[in-house]
């Protein structure tokens, strides 16, 4: 446990040094914390004259059920963002993993560090963890300081209810993290074939495609974020983590490392 | 220390390509408190041995016992006793020195980590320099940090992958006399380098190497067995009737006359050359010097890697 401290440490004392990642690892959360704030406070009082001439696709209509009318609006809305929100989970580990261990790697400072007693188990643990945990505090923090800023700007207790309620609390608390796992682990994969942290970043960007392909499907109402959806999301991600910490920790053994990296 | 059976490794390159043996039935030991060089061209396999050796990367077949680990078995346990200087040592720029040798002292788990890092930052004169980003280091520095690294835990066993390779004269020297005061200590050092003068003045014993061992001796015992024993006589002037008179005296292996010296080549000089000498004075000559030829060892490794 010491060995997986000493590289968390040691990888927050490097990679908080680069710009690039405290920009992404501060900016991006403030940003996407403020944005659905911003536009809940002008949407406030905004209401859907009826149901025949609502804006909103019919597949949103069971999501606004139990809802007033008026703040079914503001309920799509924070539909949206929070997707955006979860674009958190995935970007900051990304980030931070990529600049770790392809700044390592392109720096040969990895060699030496695979030549001392700890287990590659305890190296990819400490790497995974120092991506994971900036990503997972942050937005675990930016929601709960979304939640607590919700009446401040005139949200409806209706809405409020539906944003702390099941489907958005276990989207934050249970998918982020496995987002965040599968993000490290992908940049892991990624990171032992690109020799530049930016085209692992870029190469990452694909994992946001399911967040994009929600979002637009939601926009087209061809699907709608509910309870049944993150319940199927939060089964499918712990699977494709298995997956993902299987073939990340069969790349990152000492020889694979040192003979088959590019 | 260091003992090898056989060892050998093998890198497929994929379905089709032939697989490339990089290294081949390397027999070795290398004795407590040695200082063994490991001499051989670019991509001779010196850097695969030495990754097997520290346990990095797994030998195809044949075994290793390094410290009294088995290799492949006791790997934790090597690589707590060893300590290596990659050939290409990678440091965090963006940490102080201080911080560096931190990490690397809590992964070997130190007992005393600010007495072991004050310890080696004052031995390699970093100390002034010890909260500076590693990233402003010249060479030079990089270089000493890096050895400080490597030693942070103590080890027993050193491997040092072309510890001067690219550094400049005086930074080059004050890492061999750094070598030279680890010898002292008594740690066996496992030297890799291109550096033959180097090898020649901190080895005891040098295996030439490529992708099989071609031969294992100490500098002097290689100049032997490739030259023989060489004695120079430095002439006033060269009469070529003389070097028929050497030649033909039983014990002479082989006499040339290169300017006004008369290369000769004996198994005994220190019985055989007084008889040279008066032989030469009989016939009318002026001896100036009289001197042993000795081969460097780059005409020893030269001739090695020709003849593999």
């Amino acid at each position: 446990m010491d060995r997986i401290q000493t590289i968390i440490g040691k990888e927050w004392a490097e990679v908080f040094k680069n710009r690039l990642v405290l920009f992404t690892v501060t900016l991006l959360p403030i940003l996407l914390t403020a944005m659905p704030l911003l536009v809940l406070n002008s949407t406030k009082g905004t209401s859907i004259p009826g149901p025949n001439t609502t804006d909103l696709t019919a597949t949103f209509g069971s999501v606004c059920a139990g809802i007033p009318v008026q703040d079914c609006m503001q309920v799509y809305l924070a539909n949206e963002f929070l997707l955006l929100f979860m674009i958190l989970p995935v970007m900051i580990p990304i980030t931070i993993a990529a600049y770790s261990i392809v700044g390592e790697k392109t720096t040969h400072s990895l060699e030496p560090l695979l030549a001392t007693p700890i287990t590659t188990f305890e190296l990819l643990a400490g790497k995974t963890l120092a991506a994971v945990i900036p990503a997972i505090v942050a937005t675990w923090g930016c929601f709960f300081i979304f939640i607590l800023l919700l009446p401040v700007v005139g949200v409806s207790k209706a809405v409020i209810s539906y944003i702390t309620g099941p489907t958005w609390m276990l989207a934050v608390l249970i998918i982020g993290p496995l987002m965040a796992v599968l993000a490290v682990n992908f940049a892991v994969i990624i990171s032992s074939r690109v020799n530049d942290p930016r085209v692992a970043e870029q190469f990452s960007v694909v994992l946001l495609l399911p967040i994009l392909i929600v979002l637009f499907g939601q926009i087209a109402g061809i699907v709608s974020v509910n309870l049944q959806l993150v319940l199927i999301a939060i089964v499918a991600f712990i699977l494709i983590d298995i997956g993902g910490i299987y073939l990340g920790s069969t790349l990152f053994q000492r020889e694979t490392i040192l003979t088959r990296w590019r | 220390m260091i003992k090898t059976e056989q060892l050998t490794k093998t890198f497929s390159l994929g379905k089709k390509a032939q697989p490339i043996r990089a290294v081949e039935n390397l027999n070795l030991e290398v004795e407590e408190g040695e200082v063994f060089g490991f001499l051989g061209p670019n991509g001779a396999g010196k850097t695969t041995t030495v990754r097997m050796l520290s346990s990095l990367i797994s030998p195809t077949s044949g075994r290793a016992v390094i410290n009294g680990f088995e290799l492949g078995k006791d790997d934790q346990k090597i690589r707590e006793t060893i300590g290596i200087l990659t050939e290409t040592p990678g440091m965090y720029d963006r940490l102080s020195a201080d911080r560096n040798l931190n990490i690397f002292a809590r992964l070997y788990r130190v007992k005393d980590v600010p007495g072991q890092v004050s310890k080696y930052l004052h031995m390699l004169g970093l100390w002034d320099r010890r909260f500076d980003e590693v990233g402003s280091f010249s060479k030079g520095m990089r270089q000493k940090l890096a050895i400080a690294r490597a030693l942070i835990h103590e080890p027993k066993i050193l491997f040092l992958d072309e510890p001067t390779s690219s550094l400049d004269p005086e930074a080059a020297k004050m890492v061999r006399d750094f070598i030279e005061e680890l010898k002292k200590e008594g740690r066996t050092i496992f030297l890799c380098t291109h550096n033959l003068d180097e090898a020649d003045r901190l080895c005891q014993r040098i295996g030439i190497f490529k992708s099989h061992l071609i031969t294992v001796n100490t500098p002097e015992a290689l100049r032997n067995q490739l030259f023989g024993r060489q004695v120079v006589f430095h002439l006033k002037a060269v009469n070529p009737a003389w070097i028929s008179l050497i030649k033909n005296l039983p014990f002479v292996k082989d006499a040339n006359c290169v300017d006004n010296m008369v290369e000769v080549s004996l198994t005994d000089p220190e019985n055989q050359n007084p008889v040279i000498v008066r032989k030469l004075v009989e016939a009318g000559a002026d001896i100036q010097f009289v001197g042993q030829l000795r081969h460097s060892l780059e005409d020893i490794y030269i001739q090695l890697i020709h003849q593999s």
